[in-house]
C-alpha cells in the first residue's frame, strides 16, 4: 500500500527524521492560508497523488507570492497529473501539501529496500541524489552506497556512521546523518514498510539534514497488525475497477484490453493472460477467484470483470483442485442469467467434479462456449471476441 | 523416494483442528499419506480424525517421532509455527499460509540459520500448494488424482499452473517422480535452486520441469545451477509474459522490479543455460514428451 509524501513525511518526523515545515491544503483559500502560518517569502505548493517524478508533469511549483501560490493550487486541484509511473490515465489530485522552500547546498539519495536476493533489508545510498536511483546506477554506479541489515539485530549506528562519512558529510553534519538513516530504519522494521526512499535528502545552505521528499510502501501482508496505517488508504488514487474488486475480497488488477478473465490460482491467470495474447488478444484484467471459490463468488467476479466498460468478452478458466467444477459452474449460470450477459463468453473448466460441471454448462441451455484446453479456450474467445466486432462494424 | 515425501514419512498437520487444517488432512489419509498426529495449543491429549493432538510440535515429536510438518496455521500466526518446527528437530516444514508478512520472512530465515547444516529445518513455501509424491504421500492441498506415478520432477510457484503441468504429461502417459510448490512469495523457504538439486541428486527422477514467473532473481539463479552442475534434462516456462512491469500480479512475489525479473528475460536467460523452453502454458505435454523421448 501507498500513502501520501505529507502522510510519509508525519511518519518519518515521529521517527525524528527532520523534513520542512508544511500543512495541508484542499482549496486554493487553503493553500494561501498555509502561507501566512508558515511565514517566510518563498513556498513549495506540491501535487498529493501516488506517483514520483511528479515535478515534471507539473504537480511541484516553487512560488514567491501569496498569488503565485493560489494559481498554482488552482491550476493543480481537480487535475490528473500523468507521470510514467501513473499510466495514461493519470492520477487526481484532490489535496495539495504547502511547504517552507528549502535552500539546498546538496541533495542525496537515501532508500531502504527488502533485497529478495539476500532476504534482508538493505540500505542504498548516494550522494548523486535528485535523480532517480535507476538513473544513478545508470550514470553514476560507483557513488552507489550499499549495507545490509542483519535481521537478529537490526540496523546498528556504526552501519549508518559508516554509510555517513562514505557520503562524503561535513564532520559535523554526521550525527544528524545516523539519526536520519536510523529513523528511516526503525520506521520501516516497526511499521511493516516494503520500502523507505528519501529523494532527495537534502543538506541545506544553512547546513541542516532535511528529506525533502519521501515515499513509503507498506507491506499488504502486514496491515492486520497496522489499523493506523490502514486507515492512511487514499481510494482516489487506485484504479476504480481495481478499488471495486478489492472491496469484495478478489485480487484484481485492471490491465487495458478488451477480453475479460476470470481464471483461480495467480500463475495460471497469468498464464491465461499469456495465452490470449499469444492468441492475437488483448487482456482486460487479471483475477485470482482463489481457492473454494462458491457460486456466490463466481457471480461476485463476474460483476467485478463487467465493471469495465471496455469488456467486451469473458474468458473463464478453472483448473479446480479445492475448487470444485459444479459449484463454478452454477456460479457462471447464475452469473449470465442474472447479469443477462451477453457478451461471448468461453468456459473452460478442468480438475475436480469436471464432468458434473460441464453437464450443468451444456443443460442450461445458454449460450456458453466450452473449451477443454487452455490453448483451445484462448483461441476461441479472441475467435468469438473479433467475430462479434466485425458483426458490429457491418 | 522420490523427494521429500513418501510413503513412510511420519506427518504432522499444525492446525488440524481448523476447519481447512482438518479438510486437507483427511484428503492427505485418504490418499495413503502417514499422518501421525496434529497439533493445535490447548487441545493437547485429545483425538481429531482418529489422531492425537499435541499442544506443542515437541511433544509431537517425542510421541510419533514426527519428521514432517505440514502447517495450516493462518498468517499472522504461521511465522511463529515454522520457528516452532525448526526448533523441535523436524526435517521438512511445508507452510500452506498465503499472507505471511515479508519481515516475519526474513525472521523465519535468519532464525533457521541458528540450527547446523546437519539438523536445519527444510523449508517449502509458504504461500504454496505442497509436495506430492504420486501414490505414495502428498502434504498440502493438491488434488492427487491428478498425477500419474513416474520418473519426470516438477518445481513451481504456483499451485494450479502446476496441475496444469501435470494434467497435461498425465494425458500423454508421462508420469511424476515428486511435484514440489515453492510457494508465489517474495521471501520463500526452498528456492529452484534447492530443489533442482534434489531432482539432480534423485535417482528415481530423470528429468524436471520448472514453471516460474515474474518477479525475483531466483529463475536466474536456477539457470545458473543448471548450466554449472545439471546432468538431467529440464523444461522450464515462465508465467506472466504479459504483465506490466511494477504490477504486482495475484501473488506478493509476482512483481517486476528490477533487470532480469521480467518473463521475457527469464526465458531468455533459462535459454542461455540449456533449459528446453516451454512456449505456451497449453504446451507442457508436448514438451516434456520430447524431451523425456
Amino acid at each position: 500500500m501507498d500513502i501520501h509524501e505529507y502522510q510519509a513525511k508525519e511518519m518519518l518526523k515521529r521517527f525524528g527524521v527532520s523534513v520542512p515545515r508544511g500543512g495541508i491544503a484542499y482549496s486554493p483559500e487553503q493553500a494561501v492560508y498555509r502561507c501566512s502560518e508558515l511565514s517566510g517569502d518563498k513556498w513549495v505548493v506540491k501535487a498529493q497523488i501516488h506517483s514520483g517524478a511528479r515535478g515534471k508533469a507539473g504537480g511541484v511549483r516553487i512560488c514567491a507570492s501569496e498569488e503565485e501560490v493560489a494559481d498554482a493550487a488552482q491550476w493543480m486541484l481537480g487535475r490528473r497529473l500523468v507521470t510514467h509511473q501513473t499510466g495514461p490515465q493519470g492520477k487526481l489530485v484532490n489535496r495539495l501539501y504547502i511547504e517552507e522552500a528549502t535552500n539546498i547546498a546538496q541533495e542525496i539519495y537515501l532508500g531502504f529496500v527488502m533485497d529478495r536476493k539476500l532476504e534482508r533489508v538493505v540500505v542504498v545510498a548516494s550522494a548523486q541524489g535528485g535523480m532517480e536511483i535507476e538513473e544513478i546506477s545508470a550514470n553514476e554506479p560507483e557513488s552507489i552506497i550499499r549495507s545490509v541489515v542483519d535481521p537478529a539485530v537490526g540496523m546498528q549506528n556504526f552501519q549508518a556512521r559508516e554509510i555517513a562519512f562514505q557520503l562524503g558529510l561535513d564532520p559535523a553534519l554526521i550525527p544528524a546523518a545516523v539519526k536520519t538513516i536510523m529513523g528511516c530504519y526503525n520506521l520501516m522494521n516497526d511499521t511493516d514498510a516494503n520500502m523507505v526512499e528519501i529523494n532527495p535528502l537534502v543538506v541545506t545552505a544553512g547546513n541542516e539534514i532535511v528529506a525533502l521528499d519521501a515515499k513509503l510502501a507498506f507491506d499488504d501482508n502486514a496491515l492486520f497488525r497496522h489499523p493506523d496505517i490502514s486507515e492512511l488508504r487514499d481510494k482516489s488514487q487506485e484504479d476504480p475497477r481495481e478499488t471495486y474488486a478489492g472491496d469484495r475480497g478478489l485480487s484484481y488488477i485492471g490491465l487495458e484490453g478488451k477480453i475479460g478473465c476470470i481464471v483461480n490460482g495467480a500463475g495460471l491467470a497469468m498464464a491465461t493472460l499469456d495465452m490470449i495474447k499469444m492468441s492475437g488478444g488483448e487482456p482486460a484484467n487479471f483475477l485470482d477467484v482463489g481457492g473454494g471459490a462458491s457460486p456466490e463468488r463466481v457471480l461476485m467476479s463476474f460483476k467485478a470483470v463487467l465493471n469495465d466498460k471496455n469488456v467486451e468478452a469473458i474468458l473463464v478458466n478453472i483448473f479446480a483442485g479445492i475448487n470444485r467444477c459444479d459449484w463454478i459452474a452454477e456460479g457462471v449460470i447464475r452469473a449470465v442469467r442474472e447479469l443477462d450477459l451477453k457478451l461471448p463468453l468461453v468456459v473452460r473448466l478442468s480438475g475436480t467434479n469436471v464432468e458434473e460441471g460441464r453437464k450443468l454448462l451444456a443443460e442450461s441451455g445458454l449460450n456458453i462456449t466450452t473449451a477443454s484446453t487452455l490453448a483451445e479456450a484462448a483461441e476461441k474467445v479472441v475467435g468469438e471476441w473479433k467475430a462479434a466486432q466485425m458483426k458490429e462494424a457491418s | 523416494m522420490a523427494i521429500l515425501i513418501d510413503s513412510t514419512t511420519r506427518v504432522l498437520v499444525t492446525g488440524i483442528t481448523g476447519r481447512i487444517g482438518s479438510f486437507h488432512a483427511q484428503d492427505m489419509i485418504k490418499h495413503g499419506t502417514n499422518v501421525v498426529g496434529g497439533v493445535t495449543p490447548g487441545k493437547g491429549g485429545t483425538t481429531h480424525l482418529d489422531l492425537p493432538v499435541f499442544n506443542t510440535v515437541k511433544g509431537a515429536v517425542a510421541e510419533t517421532g514426527a519428521d514432517l510438518v505440514v502447517s495450516f496455521v493462518p498468517p499472522p500466526f504461521a511465522a511463529d509455527s515454522i520457528m516452532e518446527a525448526a526448533d523441535a528437530g523436524i526435517k521438512t516444514c511445508v507452510c500452506i499460509a498465503d499472507g505471511i508478512p515479508a519481515q516475519d520472512m526474513i525472521k523465519v530465515k535468519r532464525y533457521m540459520r541458528r540450527y547446523k547444516e546437519d539438523r536445519r529445518m527444510r523449508l517449502i513455501g509458504p504461500n504454496c500448494a505442497g509436495i506430492i509424491t504420486p501414490g505414495q504421500a502428498f502434504a498440502g492441498l493438491m488434488p492427487p488424482h491428478i498425477y500419474k506415478p513416474g520418473r519426470v520432477g516438477i518445481v513451481g510457484r504456483s499451485g494450479t499452473l502446476g496441475y496444469e503441468a501435470a494434467s497435461q504429461m498425465s494425458e500423454r502417459g508421462i508420469g511424476v517422480s515428486s511435484s514440489i510448490g515453492i510457494g508465489g512469495d517474495p521471501i520463500n523457504g526452498s528456492s529452484f535452486k534447492d530443489i533442482l538439486e534434489l531432482f539432480e541428486n534423485d535417482p528415481e527422477t530423470d528429468a524436471v520441469v520448472l514453471v516460474g514467473e515474474i518477479g525475483g532473481p531466483q529463475e536466474a539463479e536456477a539457470a545458473e545451477y543448471i548450466r554449472d552442475h545439471m546432468k538431467k534434462p529440464v523444461a522450464a516456462y515462465i508465467a506472466g509474459l504479459s504483465a506490466p512491469k511494477g504490477r504486482r500480479m495475484g501473488h506478493a512475489g509476482a512483481i517486476v522490479s528490477a533487470f532480469g525479473e521480467s518473463a521475457q528475460e527469464k526465458v531468455d536467460i533459462l535459454k542461455e543455460a540449456g533449459v528446453t523452453i516451454v512456449p505456451t502454458p497449453s504446451s507442457f505435454g508436448e514438451v516434456v514428451e520430447k524431451m523425456v523421448a
